[in-house]
């Protein structure tokens, strides 16, 4: 208790002010209850807004913020280069991976693995990769007993299609040589110069 | 360290006006070293503090103002103007800013559009540079010019579309370093870096094209091979193991695994450079055949078994009790763990790791050090020296980067000539374009043709005993009190002639030698060079090179060397043989050895190393390699250098010293249990090495209480890299030896220069940040220089004795010195092993033909009862007489100097 109310005890209140409109605020008061009333029972015959879930699914827009995926370009290769901007973009820091190389000059992640249990499915990661490889899927049935079934490694990352962005392969654009698409054969691409010509 | 390095000497300041604020500064820089001193952020690609400035990129525009009335002004390119006295520019007038935008997006016009596959991403200077002028989309719609890569070797990656031809590469690789093979060719935007054709880039700095180019172009590709970002690695200050220089290196780790291996600025000693045994020399550590557990034979002629660390403890600290035990450090080990051995086993228990004649080589290097009058030489300093005399070690192979400061060396009439022609030194071709060849004296007297003898005015071959007598010619020519040497021809005398003259004329003399050599008499002669040119009233800088990384370090402990120890196993009195980071096979010929080590009922090895020693051990305990441990060496000029563990290791490895620690404590010694305890402890054991407790701050030491974290800020992952094993994230690893902490938190801004563990600035990611952290660009870093010089020299004394002259006798062995297969612990890389040449034994054309031999032929060599095959090299340039052999080479046995060869040729 502060000094001045030891000092000076109770705060003086001003009583209520009476009301002016009293039987009438009662009367309105009633006649809203019994509108509330009616207006609940009408429900009885209006649609219904929840479904029967689980045996009954709700619609979720595709950019729905849900379990997190890998997808494969339009040939069916992996499209993670292992880049690693989801990893650093990621605000929990629930990503992992591993860079390799392919035989032909792709990168690719070794391993990749989600800790779900931490994951908060902001989208960070999906807005940072540059290949369209990592999306975020409307699936969010991923609950678990046990937190250690939440880690996801590649295996259980990787999907066989293109997801969101089918079309899309960050090799015919990018200037990377890999088997089949030699220097030059990227989007907007000469083919390689002679480098011992002086012609212009 | 800064081209040419014209702070030797002062310059009255001027005044110079940036953005409408004046500021004092010195008028030999041009404007855009000043302007970063000053921490503007102007962009620039083909300005490196080390090569100067060639006006190549267009990037760093500014505006420049005729005068106080000028309000339009002109854009100049930064680093090409010089700071005279009221210049006014502006950094951020529109016409600069414009023009830096619009360079960048022509730079970019070609560029490929693989930032996500390149292995520079997220440490780019081109990125950096981009974002920092604005530059975001594309508008150019036209076609990318492209161009096919070369494969260049095992140690640098190549992806020529990233370029933007700002020629840091050629200008590094030809200019400073003087390799032939890389070179631009081309014209206009068809301009190509490369090799003439796809092969091994042959120079021995090769890998700093990494860090010179501002672009992917050219990456690390063992580092590309398991690639983490910048931001992912977890760093620690650290220093290269693999020669006695002691370069400051910054390894970076991930998912337990050495990633690779970065430069750390020294302003007195690497500067910016490295040499590629430091950088790529790093592979032992991920090695397959690692020891990571510790192992026990329990009966002789068993297979030796796992057992666990406090067994293991325990068994030591049992035969420890039976006494009879010898403790055998190591000149790869650091300070610590070898005091922590002495303090363990007793002073006269405890012998260095090397043999008698090595330990009298070090103990001499140490001497005349000491002795003075020579001023120990830094690298900075080396690269000032106006005449350099190689006397008898091939430095481009034991200590290479040393060679590289020589190169920079023979520079300095160079110069003088521009200061005389009022040419500033950072305008690099036109110092060397006034120059064309002239060039410093530099006199390389080795046994074989060494890297140097490009540049060198004289070059002198000859065995170690010639090269001996030679220094006492010059030193009777310096002073002629001293005798002459007995027999020279009249070349050799002309030549002495040379270099006296030489080293009487120059400012700053510079002699180098070493322990190469393997010659006591040598070292000696060069004491007496240095205290004759000390008489003679001149200040020589004088750099020695032992031959490993704490070589000098080991001296200053002090302790008999390894015959003694041998000896006493000999005689039956030793039960248990204790050996620390050692492979005595490398040391102690293999025959001699191995009968030695049966008289042991114990033998003992600590080490990281799966070494024949450790394969002969009864008790294994796993050490850390250089990166998972901390301790200090000290270098060839006495420098001790702290270097801090990046990482903890799985398995058993611990450091040395602790398991050392661990033991004294299941013993009742008390060594302490943190490396600090260790340190003041070998500091106290002798006053020389006193200092060393300064070489870098204490574990208690904290920034506003905090650590200095070991991983970047953006450092991504934490809670998925050990999920597969644990859900709950595990508590960071503690770390009671050093003030840097295994984790993100922590103080960010203002580590001390020696705990510095990644140089990164806000907007500049790449490693060009550096100049963030240095009190003036090329020079020490805030705070410093880390490491302290243990060895104050003398004011110099007498002359050694004139040694005896013995000529070398015929097929007598003479050390050759590879920089990649000499040294024991790069070898043990893929990258580096794949450089390493096959045995070979080099002969000169006059002894190869008497021998009946020819050039290509497979030999078979015998020396004291060991053989082995070689290919026989005959070179004109090698000294007649005696047999070349290179030392340490995988395949070359273990055997004294001066032995005498036998060679038959092998017939198939």
């Amino acid at each position: 208790m502060s000094r001045h109310l030891k000092e000076h005890g109770t705060p003086a209140v001003p009583p209520p002010p009476v009301s002016p409109g009293g039987l009438r605020l009662i009367v309105e008061g009633f006649f809203t209850q019994l509108l509330s009333l009616w207006r609940v029972f009408l429900h009885l015959f209006a649609r219904r807004a929840t479904i029967e879930y689980p045996e009954q699914k709700p619609y979720l827009p595709p950019r729905y913020r849900g379990r997190i995926v890998l997808t494969r370009d339009p040939d069916g290769q992996e499209r993670c280069v292992a880049c690693n901007l989801c990893a650093v973009a990621c605000p929990v820091g629930c990503i992992a991976l591993q860079k390799a190389e392919t035989p032909d000059g792709r990168w690719y992640p070794e391993w990749f693995r989600i800790n779900f249990s931490r994951c908060i499915y902001c989208g960070m990661c999906e807005e940072a990769c540059p290949t369209y490889a990592i999306q975020l899927t409307p699936d969010y049935e991923m609950a678990e007993y046990d937190r250690r079934n939440m880690v996801y490694e590649k295996e259980h990352l990787l999907i066989a299609g293109q997801g969101k962005y089918p079309g899309y392969s960050f090799y015919r654009v990018a200037g990377l040589a890999i088997a089949g698409k030699p220097k030059g054969a990227a989007q907007h691409e000469e083919p390689p110069v002679d480098p011992r010509s002086l012609l212009p | 360290m800064s081209a040419g390095d014209a702070r030797s000497a002062t310059a009255p300041l001027v005044t110079i006006e940036i953005d409408g604020r004046r500021y004092r500064v010195d008028p030999r820089r041009n404007l855009l070293e000043v302007a970063l001193e000053l921490g503007f952020d102007l962009p620039y690609f083909c300005w490196h503090p080390a090569l100067g400035s060639v006006g190549a990129c267009r990037q760093c525009a500014v505006t420049q103002f005729k005068d106080e009335n000028d309000t339009q002004g002109r854009v100049v390119m930064a680093c090409m103007t010089p700071c005279a006295d009221k210049t006014r520019i502006a950094i951020a007038h529109p016409d600069a800013l414009e023009m830096r935008a619009s360079v960048i997006e022509m730079l970019m016009t070609n560029h490929p559009h693989d930032c996500p596959v390149c292995e520079e991403g997220g440490a780019c200077h081109l990125q950096d540079m981009t974002v920092m002028t604005g530059h975001a989309y594309r508008r150019y719609r036209f076609h990318k010019r492209t161009h096919v890569n070369q494969d260049l070797g095992p140690f640098v990656s190549h992806e020529m579309n990233r370029c933007i031809a700002c020629y840091r590469c050629v200008r590094f690789y030809r200019e400073y370093a003087g390799g032939d093979d890389l070179n631009v060719f081309g014209a206009h935007h068809y301009v190509y870096f490369g090799r003439a054709s796809d092969g091994v880039l042959e120079s021995p700095f090769s890998g700093n094209l990494v860090e010179v180019c501002p672009t992917g172009v050219f990456t690390d590709k063992t580092y590309g091979e398991s690639y983490t970002r910048k931001w992912d690695l977890q760093q620690a200050p650290s220093i290269c193991h693999h020669c006695a220089v002691g370069c400051n290196i910054m390894p970076g780790e991930r998912y337990g695994r050495l990633k690779r291996i970065e430069n750390r600025y020294h302003g007195a000693l690497n500067g910016y450079f490295l040499c590629d045994r430091g950088r790529y020399g790093y592979q032992h550590v991920n090695a397959q055949g690692r020891v990571r557990h510790a192992a026990l034979r329990r009966d002789r002629g068993a297979a030796r078994q796992p057992v666990d660390a406090d067994t293991a403890i325990a068994t030591l600290a049992g035969w420890l009790a039976e006494g009879r035990v010898l403790g055998i450090g190591s000149p790869r080990a650091s300070l610590e763990a070898n005091y922590a051995l002495r303090a363990l086993v007793g002073a006269d228990r405890f012998h260095r790791g090397i043999d008698a004649e090595t330990a009298r080589l070090d103990d001499l290097v140490l001497e005349t050090l000491a002795r003075g009058p020579a001023q120990i030489a830094t690298i900075a300093d080396i690269e000032q020296a106006d005449a350099v005399l190689v006397l008898g070690e091939d430095v481009l192979a034991t200590g290479a980067r040393i060679a590289l400061a020589i190169r920079q060396a023979v520079r300095q009439s160079a110069y003088a000539m521009a200061d005389a022609a009022h040419v500033p030194r950072w305008q690099d071709h036109s110092a060397r374009l006034l120059a064309q060849e002239v060039k410093s004296p530099l006199f390389v007297c080795t046994p074989a043709a060494t890297g140097l003898d490009g540049i060198a005015t004289r070059t002198y071959r000859g065995a170690p005993q010639d090269l001996v007598r030679l220094a006492q010619e010059i030193v009777h020519l310096l002073d002629y009190t001293q005798p002459r040497a007995p027999g020279l021809d009249g070349d050799t005398i002309h030549l002495a002639h040379t270099i006296a003259e030489a080293l009487k004329g120059a400012q700053r003399p510079l002699i180098v030698s070493g322990t190469g050599c393997g010659s006591a008499a040598l070292l000696q002669v060069v004491a007496n060079l240095c205290t004759a040119l000390g008489r003679s009233g001149r200040k020589p800088w004088l750099a020695l090179l032992p031959s490993e990384c704490n070589s000098l370090g080991t001296a200053l402990l002090g302790g008999p060397g390894l015959d003694a120890a041998l000896a006493r196993i000999e005689v039956g009195e030793i039960d248990t043989l204790i050996v620390l980071e050692n492979d005595l096979f490398r040391r102690v010929p293999a025959p001699r050895l191995q009968a030695l080590l049966m008289r042991l009922s114990h033998l003992v090895v600590i080490d990281a190393l799966a070494t024949p020693t450790a394969e002969a051990a009864d008790l294994l305990l796993p050490a850390g390699a250089f990166a998972e441990t901390d301790g200090t060496l000290v270098n060839y000029e006495g420098r001790a250098q702290r270097y801090f563990q990046v990482y903890v290791p799985e398995g058993d490895i611990r450091e040395s010293w602790r398991w050392l620690q661990q033991v004294a404590r299941a013993r009742g010694q008390d060594l302490g249990d943190a490396l600090d305890a260790l340190i003041a402890g070998c500091a106290g054991s002798d006053p020389r090495l006193a200092r060393i407790v300064d070489a870098a701050p204490s574990a208690r030491f904290r920034i506003h209480g905090s650590r200095i974290p070991r991983q970047p800020h953006r450092y991504s992952g934490r809670t998925a890299m050990h999920a597969q094993r644990d859900i709950h994230e595990p508590r960071p690893p503690q770390d009671p030896d050093t003030p840097l902490a295994f984790s993100m938190e922590g103080a960010r801004t203002g580590a001390p220069p020696a705990e510095i563990p990644i140089f990164w600035y806000p907007r500049w990611n790449s490693v060009q940040s550096v100049h963030k952290f240095q009190q003036e660009i090329g020079g020490p870093l805030r705070g410093g220089d880390p490491g302290v010089r243990l060895i104050e020299p003398g004011p110099g004394g007498h002359y050694h004795d004139r040694p005896g002259y013995r000529a070398p006798a015929e097929l007598e062995t003479v050390w050759l010195y590879e920089l990649f297969g000499s040294e024991e612990l790069s070898v043990r890389g893929d990258a580096i092993a794949s450089r390493v040449a096959a045995p070979y034994l080099v002969l000169h054309p006059a002894t190869a033909a008497r021998l009946g031999l020819t050039a290509g032929a497979t030999v078979q060599v015998e020396a004291a009862g060991q053989r082995w095959q070689a290919v026989l090299r005959v070179s004109p340039t090698f000294a007649a007489n005696v047999a070349g052999v290179p030392r340490g080479l995988p395949g070359v046995p273990t055997f004294a100097t001066g032995t005498v060869l036998s060679v038959r040729e092998v017939r198939p």
